[in-house]
């Protein structure tokens, strides 16, 4: 046994060997071992005096760029204004800064005439002006213009197509060419060219347009905007598709395609040819000549069959169960397939070249579709076929959200058009790139609040920052006595027990003046009264006062130990983007009345936590204000305790997730609603009555409900465990 | 939790049958020999060939004074004047670059040649310095091809850089008689200063029909969107001076100008704010007496004070960059350089590489017309951003400006991505300094989702031979009301699973896998049997756990999908005597860590764990049959930057840190290995990523005074 194997190896050995001494050569000139690499390859030559060569430019030329003769700055600007006019036109050429400098910027809509149709679509985006915290009904304080004229259908041949537009602009007096004036549009010229044409002068405004092609966008001045259905909601939006992340996607097709074919005509080019990668597994390309009037007359030899497999598939069961969409151009560039592979978490590829994305601006659309080219369509498949699972995975997420923050409304897609513009009028206090594309979005930053991502509570990982370490109290005193009542000293002796607090905070709302500085209890961290202006709205206004992220809101009577503080506070830190508080309360849908309602019942879930016991983010105090139009809180001024659902409304709409609860003693558990009024009965039951009103009001605002429910309460690690009360750094929690 | 016990049974018999040693000995000496005939075969035949096709050997060695000159008749074709509706996908030929799985562009440079008239004069100088440098940079790179069929991009050797030192109609003639030009397709020219007077036009004035042009100092009437690369104006001095990174901080002044020959109306406005702000403020000019042989760009000056340029930069918070005769301007680079913030002023200005570099991020833009208003808009902004824009505007010279090779790569690197989107480099990685990089964490599982109840959850057991135990478990785990699957991973390979027949009957399927072999990660791999988001990794013994309480994990994992949810928390603490960390499991007020024993979990975190761990962490722990549940704690706090969720009170688990069998020894050896895990895992992650948290989670009316039939989960906590 053994002397074979010996053997056998010794004769592998030496096969080896004898190939490789004899065969060497021809081995060599074999394969990869063979052609250009035997080759020297031809490198750009080392010169040998190339440290002789002479600078591209002098070094003082470099720094002495000036030249006396030329147009001073301000000529040279004069210049601009009648040379880059139009087509040419750029903000600093065709638009009026000064006009919004004064009242900052704001978007007068021109009032709409009697014997004017418009269409559904534009009657929206006039209503999503006018609702918008920038609208204003006085044109002489406005920085923007919007005509009420429906310009979003420029199809002559259309139904809706206005006619005369020129001369019905030209009678307004305050038209000014189309300076500062802002035009939508979405279809734009007509069979068979479809162009960009408008059929009328749109002089220096703006044009908000759908399908821009890049050659006649005017970079940095026009704002390409998505196509979208006159069913588009006007607010709150349907939400995304996506339930579950897997890896790998877990679709049962990777590509699909389900559209017309145009034999002939602009677009055929690409629409022609996407039978082509349809292969009847996993890529799905289905076309079909069936449309228009006289589809017969062009049809060819494919249209018979293709109109058979055409019918076989449902073009929302390929939405929902495919990974990749195909997105070509029809006749124009842009299409409605694309909002709807969007918020179908369908990753949009997208064949349509030319197109300047919607909101490219802002948005980088490289994170969320694959922008192919009409030319290589064949490459496609291969192409997404290399795509990583985990690339997909996260395409597949920036879909939702991007359908979610900019899209799914109208009120949306007007909005981000507005925040574009707007940031243009002062290029230090706006958006960066970064905030426009990671959750939640650029329309829920706002950068006059600051500008900087470790400011706000939903950068903190990526920023690779932590929230500060030391919070705000503030406390809103309503009661009519004048004088300090127990609670409220028992209560800022409890907060100022805490290693965490930095300052306390009295939003003093009463009709008497405050007590003198004498009668408030001696502290160790500063207490600094606010005279508030008597509106409810007024305990979330962002006084400069908060320095610190984090804010403790309380009530006068509230009643909270230093160890719940302190833990609240532990646990605020993790979870820095919730409302993380004491009493809750649990929202739910009330079928037989149609209608919102909520309970501050013993629940298993909460979904409201109430701000008279609450840690949050100091940056909602801004967005309370300044995000929310005046009318929402106008609406909670006139309620009596709507503010904190509105505000618990707010947080769930950025975050979209639930507040979190923890542990409190047992003794407060009924603290809301009966006391803020300190009243029983017959005003308690008011109140509450009052308070589902304000739910519903606010869903109304919104368009859906934002609240999400939560099943769970945080407790410290060792609550109620059987071990001694010594080795637990919240015994007091217990304490019944 | 594996049990000691059990976790040495299972590591099951030794894999290598032992050899006589007279035997071992026999083959390790015919190995030897065979390898070594490998070895010696390999570097005879192959070693003189892999020095032929080193580049070192075949580089030309040759003066720029020998090219060839070529002479270009008068009367020879001109190109058509640049086309300003130029886009990739008209004028840009993208069949010249294919589908390749590199998915990197071919560039070709045409070889040097001097070009002169009919009369001799040449037409431009033959090549710059720097030129040279961009060209031998695109040679030396991944993107570069000797091969003028495969090309997909031709860069012509003819220096255009300085538009001033170029005749432009000869210099257009050379461009049309490039062997492929071809109307300028697919041609890239690379130039810093166009124009030139009077009227300094924003781009190079020589026709270049469809050439992209890599230019800088375009202004947004010249540049043409996604066509057009936008470089910036090198600095010489970049090469020449060394500034050492200044960290970011207050500096002396506030606003700081450097250039030269400013235009008076700017040169007043400065004086002006200077006036209004005093010390704060410092306006540099050119010296007007400094004395022979010191250059006068290293020099500055205000009134008799002389300052060394550009170091005097690096004293500055912010600094100027106004706008010449031309847009762009070399200072633009020295102040990056100097981590000087730069302020910019100079409208329709298209700022370097704007494609890809998010330049609010390392830069202040200012209009024109604001000048004045300079000053209260830069205080305006919070010290933290000065800082990081400090540190952004440094890392953005380091990476983009500081050499003609970074300013080609970019260039090439943007155009690349243009070709092939799908493979182009993110914004993070083009905008990301590598200490934000490394500091910051980009969750995969970003988008606030709660997964839907009715998905349910799929139990992961992974067993070796305690069958009756698992079968407790099984059947206690089946109670679980959201639960969809369970999954037995068999991890004994010498003994059969129990037969069907055997096994508890539950209403959900249940699945058996085998492994191949005896192996801890056997637990963590990413079966296709798993089709739920949810997974419940539960050890065979763990059957203290009441269905209440595995349903209120999956609720609260639900809550919380991209984090580790469980039971048995544990912590890690830092040993300060002996300078390491240390493995924790008594009853603490923190926790760091959940026992993957039971705990729910992202599927996706199993595909991590399996392809994606980094390091040798996943054999080491195979290898040591111990710590896969911390090195998937390490692994998802890492990836997500966040904290575990421990949920309802502490129980008395069967496990080997409570009721050892062996009694303290063996505890506290399982207790030192922890621990060297925990020390192991931080030097491999290069960091601690674990956080500790003070909470854990419970129902909202846990332990509340209310009659416990209506709470939705009673049976939580009891022993």
């Amino acid at each position: 046994m053994q002397t074979r194997k010996k053997y056998i190896f010794l004769t592998f050995l030496a096969s080896w060997l004898l190939i490789f001494f004899f065969g060497g050569d021809q081995l060599r000139r074999f394969a990869f071992f063979s052609g250009r690499k035997a080759e020297a390859r031809r490198n750009w030559p080392h010169w040998t005096d190339r440290s002789l060569l002479k600078n591209f430019a002098d070094p003082e030329e470099l720094q002495r760029d000036g030249d006396p003769s030329l147009l001073s700055p301000q000529e040279r600007r004069a210049a601009w204004l009648s040379v880059y006019k139009s087509s040419r036109c750029r903000m600093e050429s065709c638009f009026d800064f000064s006009r919004c400098e004064r009242n900052g910027f704001k978007v007068f809509t021109y009032p709409r005439e009697r014997d004017q149709p418009i269409s559904e679509s534009y009657g929206k985006i006039l209503a999503s002006i006018e609702r918008s915290r920038y609208y204003t009904p006085k044109p002489e304080e406005a920085c923007l213009f919007i005509l009420s004229i429906d310009t979003l259908d420029r199809d002559h041949l259309s139904a809706q197509y206005v006619r005369d537009v020129d001369e019905k602009i030209r009678g307004f007096p305050l038209w000014n060419g189309g300076q500062n004036h802002l035009i939508f549009n979405l279809y734009s010229g007509t069979w068979p060219n479809y162009t960009g044409d408008l059929g009328f002068d749109i002089g220096q405004a703006i044009l908000a347009k759908a399908s821009f092609d890049t050659e006649s966008f005017r970079p940095g001045f026009d704002v390409s905007i998505p196509l979208f259905s006159k069913d588009h909601p006007q607010r709150g939006g349907e939400r995304g598709w996506l339930s579950q992340d897997s890896v790998p996607p877990k679709k049962k097709y990777l590509l699909v395609f389900k559209g017309k074919r145009y034999l002939t005509g602009i677009g055929s080019g690409t629409r022609n040819a996407l039978h082509h990668i349809h292969n009847g597994k996993d890529i799905i390309s289905l076309t079909t000549c069936k449309h228009g009037k006289d589809w017969e007359k062009h049809k060819d030899t494919r249209c018979d069959k293709d109109n058979v497999d055409y019918e076989k598939f449902d073009y929302q069961e390929l939405l929902h169960n495919s990974t990749f969409c195909i997105v070509p151009r029809g006749r124009r560039l842009g299409s409605f397939r694309f909002l709807e592979a969007l918020q179908a978490a369908c990753i949009p590829v997208l064949l349509s070249d030319g197109w300047e994305l919607p909101f490219a601006e802002a948005i980088d659309w490289s994170k969320a579709a694959v922008v192919g080219s009409e030319r290589l369509l064949l490459q496609i498949p291969s192409a997404i076929r290399c795509i990583h699972p985990e690339h997909v995975l996260a395409f597949q997420q920036q879909t939702q959200f991007l359908w979610d923050a900019y899209f799914s409304s109208v009120d949306k897609i007007v909005h981000t058009t507005l925040e574009i513009i707007k940031d243009r009028l002062s290029p230090h206090r706006s958006r960066s790139r970064f905030l426009w594309n990671t959750l939640p979005g650029g329309l829920l930053v706002l950068p006059n609040f600051s500008t900087h991502p470790g400011d706000f509570p939903f950068y903190y990982l990526q920023h690779g920052s932590s929230p500060s370490e030391k919070f705000t109290a503030f406390i809103r005193v309503v009661s009519q006595a004048g004088s300090l009542s127990q609670p409220i000293l028992r209560l800022i002796q409890a907060i100022s027990g805490s290693q965490y607090c930095a300052q306390i905070l009295v939003l003093w709302s009463c009709e008497k003046p405050p007590p003198p500085s004498g009668k408030w209890p001696q502290t160790t961290v500063p207490l600094t009264i606010i005279q508030g202006r008597k509106k409810l709205s007024d305990r979330f206004f962002p006084y400069t006062a908060i320095q610190t992220d984090a804010v403790l809101s309380l009530d006068e009577h509230t009643s909270l130990s230093t160890s719940e503080v302190d833990f609240a506070f532990v646990v605020w830190r993790s979870f820095p983007e919730r409302i993380v508080g004491f009493p809750a309360l649990s929202h739910f849908w009330d079928p037989e009345q149609g209608r919102w309602g909520y309970t501050s019942k013993w629940t298993n879930e909460l979904s409201i936590v109430l701000t008279a016991a609450a840690f949050y983010h100091r940056y909602y105090h801004s967005l309370f204000t300044e995000y929310l139009p005046e009318g929402l809180r106008d609406l909670v001024d006139g309620l009596s305790a709507c503010e904190d659902i509105l505000m618990n409304v707010l947080v769930a709409a950025v975050t979209k997730l639930p507040p979190i609860k923890v542990t409190q003693r047992k003794q407060h558990k009924e603290t809301v609603p009966q006391q803020v009024k300190g009243t029983a009965g017959a005003a308690g039951s008011r109140h509450f009555s009052q308070r589902q009103d304000c739910l519903n009001q606010l869903v109304d605002w919104f368009g859906y409900m934002p609240l999400v429910s939560s099943q769970l309460r945080l407790d410290p690690v060792l609550f109620k465990d059987q071990v001694s009360v010594l080795r637990k750094k919240y015994p007091r929690l217990e304490r019944p | 939790i594996m049990c000691a016990s059990t976790k040495y049974n299972t590591r099951g018999p030794a894999l290598i049958p032992r050899m006589k040693t007279k035997h071992r000995i026999y083959y390790i000496t015919l190995f030897s020999i065979v390898l070594l005939g490998l070895i010696a075969t390999g570097m005879f035949q192959f070693w003189p060939h892999s020095i032929e096709s080193s580049s070192d050997w075949t580089v030309e060695k040759r003066s720029v004074h020998d090219v060839p000159v070529v002479k270009l008749p008068a009367d020879s074709p001109i190109p058509e004047r640049g086309d300003l509706s130029c886009r990739m996908h008209t004028c840009f030929d993208v069949y010249r670059c294919g589908f390749n799985p590199k998915n990197k562009i071919k560039v070709y440079i045409y070889s040097l040649k001097k070009y002169v008239d009919e009369f001799g004069a040449s037409v431009s100088n033959t090549i710059s310095r720097e030129y040279n440098e961009l060209l031998t940079a695109i040679s030396d790179s991944e993107f570069y091809t000797d091969d003028v069929n495969r090309a997909c991009l031709f860069v012509p050797s003819i220096d255009v850089l300085n538009q001033n030192v170029l005749r432009i109609k000869e210099t257009a003639q050379a461009l049309a008689q490039l062997s492929r030009w071809d109307r300028g397709t697919n041609h890239l020219l690379f130039n810093m200063l166009p124009g030139g007077p009077p009227d300094y036009n924003t781009a190079l004035d020589v026709p270049r029909d469809r050439a992209l042009l890599a230019g800088g100092g375009f202004s947004t009437w010249t540049y043409r969107q996604g066509y057009d690369v936008s470089i910036p104006v090198y600095s010489p001095l970049s090469a020449e001076v060394d500034l050492p990174e200044r960290g970011p901080g207050p500096r002396r002044y506030f606003i700081l100008s450097s250039q030269m020959a400013l235009h008076p109306e700017y040169q007043a406005e400065l004086e002006a704010l200077q006036a209004e702000n005093g010390e704060s403020v410092l306006i540099l000019d050119k010296c007007t007496n400094l004395s022979d042989g010191v250059r006068a760009v290293r020099k500055r000056c205000y009134k008799n004070q002389v300052f060394d340029y550009p170091q005097v930069l690096q004293e500055s918070t912010f600094c100027v960059v106004l706008r010449g005769a031309r847009l762009g301007q070399a200072v633009l680079s020295d102040v990056l350089q100097a981590g000087c913030v730069p302020v910019i002023i100079a409208d329709s200005y298209i700022l370097p590489f704007s494609e890809v570099l998010d330049w609010k991020r390392a830069s202040v833009v200012i209009p024109e017309e604001k000048m004045p208003e300079m000053y209260s808009i830069l205080q305006s902004i919070p010290q933290r951003q000065i800082e990081e824009m400090q540190r952004q505007a440094r890392w953005f010279w380091e990476a983009y400006f500081r050499s003609m090779k970074a300013i080609a790569l970019a260039t090439l690197q943007i155009i690349n991505d243009r070709i092939y989107p799908y493979a182009a480099i993110s914004y993070e990685e083009w905008n990301d300094p590598p200490a934000v990089k490394w500091s910051s964490v980009s969750n995969p599982l970003f988008l606030p989702l709660i997964p839907p109840q009715s998905q349910g959850f799929t139990a992961v057991v992974l067993t070796y031979d305690r069958v009756e135990s698992l079968f407790r478990v099984i059947t206690e785990v089946s109670k679980v009301p959201s639960l969809s699957k369970l999954l037995v991973v068999w991890n004994n390979q010498n003994k059969n699973p129990p037969e069907d027949s055997l096994w508890p009957k539950i209403r959900v399927p249940l699945k058996v896998v085998r492994t191949a072999e005896n192996k801890l990660s056997n637990r963590f791999f990413p079966y296709d049997e798993i089709e739920t988001e949810a997974v419940l990794a539960i050890d065979d013994d763990i059957i203290m756990l009441t269905s209440d309480e595995l349903q209120f994990g999956y609720e609260v994992w639900r809550e919380f999908p991209d984090r580790l949810v469980g039971y048995p928390g544990r912590l890690h603490l830092w040993d300060h005597e002996m300078n390491k960390w240390k493995y924790e499991s008594e009853w603490t007020n923190e926790v760091s860590m959940v026992l993957t024993g039971a705990a729910f979990y992202h599927k996706y975190f199993n595909y991590l764990y399996t392809y994606k761990m980094p390091g040798d962490i996943k054999n080491w722990v195979d290898a040591h049959m111990n710590c896969e549940d911390i090195a998937m704690n390490f692994l998802v706090a890492n990836v997500t930057g966040k904290s575990v969720i421990k949920v309802t009170p502490r129980k008395k688990f069967k496990c080997p840190e409570c009721t050892a069998i062996d009694g303290l020894s063996l505890d506290q050896t399982h207790m030192v290995e922890r621990s060297e895990c925990i020390n192991k895992f931080a030097s491999v992650f290069g960091t601690m990523p674990l956080k500790v948290v003070e909470h854990r989670a419970d129902p909202v009316l846990y332990k509340d005074d209310f009659p416990e039939k209506l709470k939705s989960f009673p049976n939580i906590g009891s022993l």
